[in-house]
């Protein structure tokens, strides 16, 4: 941890911020970086390393617009702190596309209308990438049945994608789009 | 138009800015990050009223990082604005709660938040009155009601015609305070630069907002531009100023570097609107056979004390149908509440709950079948003001809807179909909204490599107007869609209206398509050839707007919903909603269908989730965040489908259009509140419909 203010008009009355040096993983790419301890990983990627497609809509783990995968686990960016995520590796709304060609969730978004507005859709997307390993994990939710492998019907997916909210009203498509990729 | 070849309009196009948004790329307003950029935090009053004494500055100033604080004390004056919710610390009072009193500046986000949390604010805080009520003294008739109807409307006489029916309805309904909550917060990033100020804001009209803000700083419009290509939802919310845009810019012009201000889900009920509760008292009187002899529509709602929002409430009544005697009225009392604005179809989403419930209760005792009630009332002309309707078919959409529901087969009857721990109940609702259509300008250009490229300074808030557009232009211009770009969301472009009264298209679509149209006549001109530097021509509507007939032109619609009541907690569930529009011609099914799903989704989020609850100790709402307020999510949109009726009116603009992105929330609420009446045999009359109302 380094103690030091890092702005100009620190003052012996008021605490420095703490400040961490860590190297994040994101989307493959290490960056070394030295955060202030309060910042959360949604403001790092944002604010820090101008990676904006992980939205903010609340701040506070309640939407889901910030949803990224920390280890291939689905995590709301918002009410995680960067320095927790040392090390780890963090997958965004960017780094979801195999090279140049779009992820099949992302194209199936396109075909069936799975947006509007597009706020929701970075965090709905790594949602349901996270998801899809879930259900393959055989991680059963509220509506699951026995202890069997997962099914993904229509039912599954809406239940297992509520922590996503969309203002918009999209669900019916996205849950659409969801079931074209799922297994 | 030009009709050359297969049409773009009317087919299902992919939204061209899909790839952007899948991906991550489209940049909303707060993602902007000019160079030596500072974060601005604005801090709310802790009071619903009186006067804020001192902020201390010098203390926060101390702190690491901190640049700057302001308030009324020190910051800079504004020019007087009509618009007082944007005079912001321009004078010491409170006028409500979790208004804006000071913002801390500083080099990080953190820092600013640390020393805006820290910020000792002293007031003097006088008692407040927030609390909306019927009988309050201070209900007045406002001079007009959004955004120019006359208040009140009268015809016949229908305290008689009441007094001689055989059949009367006399119910009181409520509907609560409600938050458009657009997934992307309000923000702004303001810069100034050479005198000038650039502002990236999340907004649903660039050039409104650029003459709303230009003359505050004293300055010209051409000298402020407004820069917002990709806006996360408005429903309203985005549609006029709010005090964070001035707020931004005042912060950067003190500071003297770019700023960014983003508005916090709690701050957003405070500072960017909301739907103002109301109380609506409906009457209707019929003969035996349930023909309408009178309607009298009443509503009473809010304001605040320094600005006047009156909620158009009670308008759509007076066209729904036919009857002799008729009166309509709008009450409104100004509270120590922020002011109210438009949210999704302000009017007739709260008007239509209470005015299709009243024909619900009216179908129910006349022992009519609610379809048939409102096929047999309704009127060969707009009854009011006697103007031809331009189109009508809420009949055709009420006979398909029930073809499709399964409806003939409804048993009338309450409270007696269970399955399981559940009551099943099924309920219908008229929709409609207006028809309008404003002036706006486009340019068109050829470019020398053969492309298109439109302009025009609309907003495409997830609406699908950059789609549409494209669609419209293409076929205009006689290309296929992948040689016309659109671009839309900057001030700097031609001046376009509003992203509102679902007008959109219809106002910017009859621009663009003149635009189109002017420059072929031009490229004719030339030979059909594409000079060197390209080719440009512009249309503005305004005469073509101003010169169309006189008709009521409106959209239709009818929703069916099927509800299952648990019969031991009370929880509603929508099985089933069904959405039937008659609203001209569809120009993209596929961004159509999904529109009119999410605002159907936002109308059952109405009748069963949504409501704001005010504090009336603090004045403030309670429930000020999404885990409190809540919304509806993926699980409780089962059953959802939109389907709309062939509607060829060739009174309205040059795609034969009425707009989508309201009408679906309207009638959904009463249709879903008549499902729980059939299942349940209760009335409920003031959303949203919880539990509590159903048991006990
Ligand atoms: S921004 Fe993280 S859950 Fe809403
Ligand atoms: S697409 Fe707008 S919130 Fe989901």
């Amino acid at each position: 941890m380094n103690g030091e203010a890092n702005t100009i008009r620190g003052d012996a009355a008021a605490p420095a911020p703490i400040t961490s040096d860590l190297r994040l993983s994101v989307n493959k790419d290490v960056h070394p970086i030295t955060v202030d301890t309060r910042e959360t990983l949604l403001d790092t990627l944002r604010e820090r390393l101008d990676l904006t497609g992980s939205k903010k809509g609340c701040d506070h783990g309640q939407c889901g617009a910030c949803t990224v995968l920390v280890d291939g686990r689905r995590v709301k960016s918002c009410l995680t702190l960067t320095v927790t995520v040392d090390d780890r590796e963090i997958t965004t709304i960017e780094g979801l596309a195999g090279g140049d060609s779009p992820h099949p969730l992302q194209e199936a978004f396109i075909e069936y209308d799975a947006f509007q507005c597009g706020y929701c859709t970075p965090g709905q997307l790594c949602s349901a990438v996270g998801m899809l390993a879930e259900a393959q994990d055989g991680w059963p939710s509220a509506v699951s049945e026995g202890d069997g492998p997962v099914v993904l019907d229509e039912e599954e997916i809406r239940e297992r994608m509520s922590g996503n909210l969309c203002r918009c009203g999209a669900y019916p498509n996205i849950v659409e789009a969801i079931r074209r990729v799922a297994p | 138009m030009t009709v050359t070849g297969a049409r773009v309009t009317g087919s299902a196009l992919d939204r061209v800015d899909g790839p952007e948004k899948v991906t991550g790329r489209a940049r909303y307003a707060y993602e902007h990050r000019p160079r030596d950029v500072a974060y601005a935090v604005p801090v709310q009053a802790a009071i619903a009223r009186g006067e804020v004494v001192d902020v201390d500055v010098d203390a926060v100033l101390q702190w690491p990082g901190v640049i700057a604080a302001m308030w009324h004390g020190n910051a800079p004056r504004l020019a007087p604005s009509a618009a007082a919710e944007l005079a912001v610390l321009q004078s010491r009072q409170v006028a409500y709660r979790g208004q804006y009193v000071a913002v801390v500046v500083a080099e990080t986000y953190e820092q600013a938040c640390e020393a805006a949390r820290l910020l000792r604010v002293q007031y003097e805080e006088r008692p407040h009155d927030v609390a909306l009520r019927v009988d309050h003294p201070g209900m007045y008739r406002p001079d007009h009601v959004n955004p120019d109807y006359p208040t009140d409307s009268s015809l016949g006489d229908p305290e008689a015609a009441l007094a001689s029916a055989a059949v009367v309805v006399d119910a009181t309904y409520a509907t609560p305070a409600e938050h458009h909550n657009p997934m992307e917060p309000h923000a702004a990033v303001a810069v100034w630069e050479e005198g000038g100020l650039t502002v990236h804001d999340s907004t649903q009209g660039a050039s409104g907002l650029r003459a709303t803000i230009a003359p505050l700083f004293g300055m010209p419009p051409d000298r402020v531009r407004i820069v917002s290509p990709y806006v996360g939802g408005g429903f309203g919310s985005k549609g006029k100023a709010h005090p964070h845009v001035v707020l931004a810019a005042l912060a950067a012009k003190q500071v003297g570097r770019p700023v960014k201000l983003a508005v916090t889900r709690q701050q957003m009920f405070a500072v960017t609107g909301y739907r103002t509760p109301t109380v609506q008292r409906v009457r209707l009187g019929a003969d035996g056979d349930g023909r309408l002899v009178a309607i009298t529509h009443e509503a009473f709602e809010q304001t605040s004390t320094i600005s006047e929002f009156a909620e158009q409430t009670t308008v759509a009544t007076r066209m729904m149908y036919a009857a002799p005697h008729r009166h309509t009225s709008h009450r409104l009392v100004r509270l120590d509440v922020p002011t109210p604005t438009w949210m999704r179809a302000p009017g007739e989403a709260p008007g239509m709950f209470a005015l299709e419930s009243a024909m619900d209760e009216l179908a129910v005792a006349c022992g009519v079948d609610p379809v048939e009630l409102r096929v047999r009332n309704d009127p060969e002309r707009d009854p009011e003001s006697g103007l031809p309707f331009s189109s009508r078919n809420l009949v055709a959409c009420l006979r398909e809807g029930a073809r499709r529901f399964g409806w003939h087969e409804r048993d009338p009857r309450p409270g007696i179909r269970r399955r399981g721990r559940v009551l099943v109940g099924t309920g219908v609702a008229s929709s409609t909204y207006p028809a309008y259509r404003v002036a706006s300008r486009a340019s068109a250009r050829a470019e020398p490599d053969g492309r298109f490229t439109v302009r025009i300074a609309a907003a495409d808030i997830g609406t699908g107007a950059r789609t549409v557009l494209t669609q419209l232009a293409a076929d205009a211009l006689a290309v296929p869609p992948e040689r016309v770009r659109v671009e839309v969301g900057d001030s700097a472009l031609p001046k376009a209206s509003t992203a509102g009264g679902s007008m959109g298209t219809a106002s910017w679509g009859t621009a663009v398509v003149r635009a189109c149209e002017a420059l072929m006549d031009e490229l004719a001109r030339h030979g059909g050839a594409v000079p060197p530097p390209g080719l440009s021509a512009e249309a503005d509507t305004a005469q073509e707007v101003r010169g169309q007939r006189k008709l009521a032109r409106h959209a239709y619609g009818a929703q069916f919903a099927e509800v299952g009541v648990d019969v031991d907690t009370g929880e509603v569930r929508v099985l089933r909603l069904l959405g039937v529009f008659a609203a001209g011609r569809i120009l993209n099914p596929k961004t159509a269908r999904s529109q009119f799903i999410g605002g159907m989704t936002m109308g059952m989020s109405m009748a069963l989730l949504e409501e704001s609850v005010l504090d009336r100790e603090f004045g403030d709402y309670l429930n000020h965040d999404l885990a409190q307020y809540h919304l509806a999510t993926c699980a409780d949109v089962r059953d959802i489908e939109a389907a709309w009726v062939e509607e060829d009116d060739p009174d309205l603009n040059p795609m034969g259009s009425k707009g989508i992105g309201e009408i679906g929330i309207v009638g959904t609420a009463a249709a879903i509140a008549s499902a729980v009446h059939h299942a349940t045999g209760v009335r409920v009359r003031d959303l949203p419909i919880r539990l509590d109302k159903l048991v006990g």
